[in-house]
């Protein structure tokens, strides 16, 4: 009786001990992402103001300076990347959930598949092909290319599985009041899985805002304030990680406070995505 | 004087492999509700959705025969011009989420680009909403989107939005089968008094409430039209056996 | 028949109605519009591994095998052999995975079996989304400003060469950075253990960690493996975070603190500055063992988890 007894107690100390070790190991995995926020925000806050958003770098040994080229760059690439891959985006998403089964439905889901898992230098590689050979110089536009092919994908499924969820009987109530397949699928299928879609949408674009290793050699950097897409453009990522891995102190300053910048951008991106998706949702 | 609006004949369809309907010839006269009747799975609905080709939009779906609206073969006409003139109010309610009550009837013209005036489209609007009895509940809500309102509410909507089409003929299917008896009754008396301006196919698996409010009745059994007629001879004195059997509830 | 006013009004909206079509684009044009999107992607996918493969046969043709398992790696003599990158990429990459599996399998028993829902569940998942939306440049500098003091000083105290920066850093930085990859298919798998069998284990006497043990790992162990798969398939194209904080030696890393470069790492500093076709062709070889290498894995991953949810 005893030794049950002992072997029951000691059963339930390990449990006890169990549950208490995995949560402290979650809880630690909580430590990075505190300390990157932290660390960002201490080192990042007190750089950025209205001087430092505004103005062009400095050269180096000159205090001061910001990062608008770098900021007006990222807005730029991701209008670029909005329009190569949004519209190409829904309308294979459309079809994916139109075309459920089928080989080229097959194909263009395994394809999508794969094109998510390529490490972003590789589609930075490839858009240097593709783009800045035959244009012999960097450009905003190759930059806005490698980004569309990484935004992809995340239109393409977001789009396919919000118009997978949508009921057929909306498809059948336009159907029948005489409403031709292509008005039915534009005008009452896509606007009610609009909200599905926009966060698909925002998300893909927080995610490749972020993003520094295919524009390396596409979009490239620039010192300058850059309007003309046919030419190198800065990003945010791209600055911070010149100056971050510069030997000078004053830019990693600036490193700090243009990664505040982007980390508010990101976070902030993805808790509108979160609002959107709430607010926009059609329930059926 | 009657006249046939639409004429059913040697009606044949089929799912791939399986035959759902054989052989069916009917007629419909104008301005009269004619109920379809049968057993669960006998090819009613499928038949009401051959009248406006929604049948064919499953793969392997396949028809033969001729059904005549107004004595054009409506499988030589273009689909969509069918379905404009032919309006159909489905089991579940499905009135479109994301617009207004306003823009849900009047949706026939808007999804297909047809441009009416203000005026026309506020009329057409109150018109459609009146004979579907839901223009008193809804008249200061009109442009809110139609989430708010109950099952029997939201199938009013849809029955507005198919008479705002001033269809020749209204196909309704079971459209009272998954709302609560109160709005089932509503909708029971609306459909009885929109028969001056439109024809009525009602399919229903509701016996009591087809002697109550239809002028014909055909029974459809295992995807064969048993018999049909005037209603009250129907009930009263069935030529068929398995119609008396039906009728008398000994199956269904 | 008597036709009344309201009958032509009728009759009038109809032909309005039915003869206003011939508008919009055809329902076959529409279609085939559809069908080329869809094509354009599959092609898309074709032409970047095709496009890789050209580019990279000036090596191919060079090389050949050897190109993987050259020692050397030295753009003026034109000797190109990627074995270090090779190891370095390994190293890191598993060294990550095992760092990893220590929070992220936890992490997934944590959301998959203690706190399924409320308050506690909503925060730690929202935590782990945002450690996933962290742009990889971030993380390198901060494991530049943060991790690499740290493992100076680590090494100081290990009596090894205090670089601080080296494969153990960037191990470091690249699990942090798969933490949500291995723990989100996790804790799927765990919550979707169905609890008649957990309930059947727990009314015989057994403790929450035996049921835990016994019966929802080894369920969920599929599910789990394939989680760990796609963050390895993550860590191995990870390039930013890597290139920031492990040291860019192009020589054969001897410990784990050694520094070296890994495939991704190797890409992103010298192609900007590679002069050459045979340099350039090189480096566009490594994108192309990446480009394989992460898919076969990112596929083996997902079969994984689309055996598991149409076989149980």
């Amino acid at each position: 009786m005893g030794k049950i007894e002992t072997s029951v107690h000691r059963r339930i100390w390990i449990d006890k001990f169990f549950k208490g070790l995995i949560i402290l190991l979650s809880l630690g995995s909580i430590v990075p992402m505190l300390l990157i926020l932290f660390l960002i925000t201490k080192n990042g806050i007190s750089v950025v103001n209205w001087e430092f958003l505004s103005q062009l770098p400095k050269p180096v040994g000159e205090i001061g300076g910001g990062i608008s080229n770098a900021i007006l760059g990222t807005l730029w690439l991701i209008l670029l990347s909005f329009i190569f891959s949004v519209p190409l985006g829904i309308f294979a998403g459309i079809f994916l959930s139109e075309y459920r089964a089928g080989r080229l439905a097959y194909l263009t889901s395994l394809s999508i598949e794969i094109l998510q898992g390529i490490p972003s230098i590789v589609i930075g590689i490839i858009a240097y092909v593709w783009v800045v050979l035959p244009m012999g110089s960097f450009s905003a536009l190759s930059g806005g290319v490698a980004l569309g092919i990484m935004m992809l994908p995340v239109i393409v499924m977001a789009t396919a599985e919000t118009l997978k969820l949508i009921p057929d009987s909306l498809r059948e109530a336009s159907l029948a009041l005489g409403v031709s397949y292509p008005r039915t699928i534009m005008k009452v299928i896509l606007p009610a899985g609009l909200s599905g879609i926009l966060s698909g949408i925002l998300l893909g674009i927080a995610r490749v805002t972020g993003e520094t290793a295919p524009l390396l050699f596409t979009a490239f950097g620039s010192p300058f304030m850059n309007q003309n897409i046919l030419k190198p453009i800065n990003s945010l990522p791209l600055t911070i990680f010149n100056y971050a891995t510069s030997p000078y102190p004053e830019w990693h300053t600036l490193a700090w406070g243009a990664s505040f910048v982007l980390i508010t951008f990101v976070l902030g991106l993805n808790l509108i995505t979160k609002l959107v998706t709430k607010k926009w949702k059609v329930q059926f | 004087m009657e006249s046939s609006v639409l004429k059913i004949e040697n009606f044949a369809a089929s799912f791939g492999e399986h035959t759902i309907l054989k052989d069916i010839n009917l007629s419909f006269s104008r301005n009269t509700l004619t109920a379809i009747m049968g057993p669960s799975g006998c090819g009613k609905t499928t038949l009401i959705r051959c009248i406006n080709r929604m049948h064919e939009l499953v793969p392997n779906a396949k028809v033969s025969g001729k059904i005549l609206l107004d004595n054009e073969d409506i499988y030589n006409t273009d689909p969509i011009i069918v379905r404009r003139q032919i309006g159909m109010v489905f089991q579940r309610p499905n009135p479109f989420p994301t617009m207004s009550i306003y823009d849900n009837v009047i949706a026939g013209y808007n999804l297909n680009g047809i441009k009416l005036r203000k005026e026309e489209m506020d009329q057409t609007v109150e018109e459609s909403l009146r004979k579907a009895a839901l223009w008193e509940e809804v008249k200061d809500a009109l442009h809110r989107k139609g989430s708010f309102l109950s099952g029997g509410q939201q199938q009013r909507l849809c029955i507005a939005r198919a008479l705002a089409m001033h269809p020749e003929v209204l196909l309704l299917d079971e459209p009272t089968s998954a709302l609560d008896p109160k709005s089932t009754a509503h909708i029971e008396e609306l459909v009885s008094q929109l028969k001056d301006g439109v024809t009525i196919i009602q399919v229903t698996h509701n016996i009591a409430q087809a002697a109550r409010v239809s002028d014909f009745t055909a029974f459809i059994y295992l995807g064969e039209l048993v018999e049909s007629g005037p209603t009250a001879r129907m009930f009263t004195g069935p030529k068929d056996k398995r119609t008396e059997e039906y009728l008398t509830g000994k199956f269904g | 028949m008597n036709h009344t006013i309201a009958d032509t009004a009728v009759h009038a909206s109809r032909a309005k109605i039915t003869m206003q079509y011939k508008w919009g684009i055809s329902e076959a044009l529409f279609r085939r519009l559809l069908y080329f999107a869809g094509l354009i992607l599959v092609v898309l996918l074709a032409a970047i591994f095709f496009s890789l493969a050209i580019a990279s046969f000036p090596a191919l043709r060079q090389f050949g095998f050897s190109f993987l398992i050259g020692k050397t790696w030295d753009p003026v003599r034109g000797e190109f052999g990627a074995f270090a990158f090779l190891v370095g990429t390994l190293m890191s990459s598993f060294m990550a995975l095992l760092i990893s599996t220590v929070f992220s399998l936890p992490v997934s028993i944590f959301l998959g079996e203690y706190f399924r829902h409320g308050n506690v569940s909503t925060f730690m998942k929202s935590v782990i989304e945002l450690l996933a939306g962290i742009p990889s440049v971030i993380y390198g500098f901060w494991g530049l400003f943060l991790l690499v003091p740290l493992v100076r000083a680590l090494e100081t105290k290990l009596g090894v060469a205090p670089q601080g920066v080296g494969i153990f850093t960037s191990s470091l930085v690249l699990a942090v950075m798969i933490i949500p990859y291995a723990s989100s298919i996790g804790t799927e798998v765990i919550s979707l253990v169905p609890s008649d069998l957990k309930e059947a284990a727990l009314s015989l006497g057994a403790t929450r960690f035996e049921v835990i043990r016994k019966i929802v790992l080894p369920y969920a162990y599929s599910g789990i493996f394939a989680g760990i798969l796609l963050a390895l398939g993550r860590a191995l194209g990870e390039t930013m975070a890597v290139t920031m904080v492990i040291g860019n030696s192009n020589f054969l890393p001897k410990s784990i603190f050694s520094p070296g470069n890994t495939m991704a790492s190797i890409i992103a500093n010298e192609f900007t500055e590679a002069t050459g076709s045979l340099y350039l062709a090189s480096l566009i070889e490594l994108a192309l063992v990446l480009f394989i290498v992460t898919t076969i894995i990112n596929i083996s991953g997902k079969l994984i988890i689309r055996k598991m949810s149409t076989g149980k």
